[in-house]
């Protein structure tokens, strides 16, 4: 029970957090390279080129992104049951 | 055979899988291309050439440590898998931090050294950050070596540091692991501030160029380098709780 309150508590912070920044705040929400790093090379006349490689074309690198995650899913969840298979398989193959 | 190997006994039958590893990290995880790495065309060419020159020796050893671990625990190969995917994604998923209004990413690295020793966190962080450059516009090619100091070896070096020092001052371990996660996200963003303020500023300059770098991330990297530190207490425990025969070997260095 503790800890269900506990979660329930952080999450109820996080979204009022996500909500307050999201509806009070006029910020469009940059990345800290675009609000930092970015803004001091540009200011020091060494503005970031484009990627050599650059998939920010239309939809291009959305599907870069699924694609990304689909496969990284599935390497993720593959290696994860190896370290922590589930108590029946584990008792399986301990048997 | 360990009694690790025991609990798992078939792993072994499975080694042809592993070298599947790194192409399958090559399309792991997504987030929007927003991120604290240097971005392409920002570093003057002797600094990043600079950078890649200090990457590389950590890298070799990296390598090293990788191939002399990898025919001992069979829990070795899939931790290593598991912690550079984690890696991966944490690296590139950008969160909001409301206090400043920008979105910025924890690094995971401190969490990755301690459960795979730092040099090979630097290995997968590579892998990491070559991988978002390539495909994501995530980073630069030509910035890959000074983002490889910061995110992979001050991230992953200090983390470790702060988590040896911890334990050896009697400190209870979450405590050490929510600082090694603490340190390796702002340590991180100070050698970004070194790295910018050296290639940008002129050596007059370099001193308020650090600093103004810096007092630039806090905003974003103070709450969010506390949140790193308690997933990583909170990652640790759940290992902990769930494989501590895991942690063990860890320590012990047998995985």
């Amino acid at each position: 029970m503790k800890k269900v309150v506990l979660a329930g508590m952080l999450i109820f912070f996080l979204i009022l957090g996500l909500w307050l920044g999201l509806t009070q705040l006029k910020s469009k929400w940059p990345g800290v390279d675009e609000a930092v790093v970015e803004r001091f090379a540009r200011e020091s006349n060494r503005p970031p080129r484009d990627p050599y490689i650059n998939p920010d074309r239309g939809d291009l690198l959305l599907f870069f992104f699924l694609l990304a995650g689909v496969a990284g899913g599935f390497v993720g969840g593959y290696f994860y049951r190896e370290l922590f298979p589930p108590k029946s398989t584990k008792g399986a193959r301990n048997a | 055979m360990t009694r690790t190997t025991r609990s798992i006994p078939n792993l072994r039958k499975r080694k042809f899988r592993y070298p599947l590893l790194v192409p399958a990290m090559i399309l792991a995880f997504p987030a929007p291309g927003q991120a604290m790495h240097i971005s392409e065309g920002i570093l003057p060419a002797p600094w990043a050439g600079l950078w890649f020159a200090v990457a590389l020796p950590f890298l070799a050893w990296g390598l090293h440590d990788l191939k002399r671990r990898s025919g001992g625990d069979p829990h070795f190969k899939p931790l290593v898998g598991l912690v550079g995917a984690a890696v991966f994604i944490i690296s590139c998923l950008p969160i909001p931090v409301p206090t400043a209004g920008t979105c910025s990413h924890m690094c995971g690295t401190g969490l990755a050294a301690i459960l795979i020793g730092p040099v090979l966190t630097v290995v997968i962080t590579s892998v990491a950050l070559a991988l978002q450059a390539l495909f994501l516009a995530h980073g630069g090619l030509t910035t890959l070596g000074a983002n490889i100091v910061s995110m992979g070896v001050a991230g992953a070096f200090s983390g470790y540091a702060i988590y040896r020092l911890s334990v050896w001052i009697g400190a209870p371990k979450y405590v050490g692991v929510f600082l090694a996660g603490l340190f390796a996200d702002w340590c991180t963003y100070a050698v970004t501030s070194f790295e910018l303020a050296s290639s940008l500023a002129g050596v007059d300059s370099w001193k308020t160029m650090f600093l103004a770098i810096g007092v630039a991330f806090m905003p974003t990297q103070l709450p969010l380098g506390i949140f790193e530190g308690l997933i990583s207490a909170g990652a640790y425990r759940f290992i902990r709780n769930r494989r501590p025969d895991l942690l063990r070997a860890i320590e012990e260095g047998v995985a």
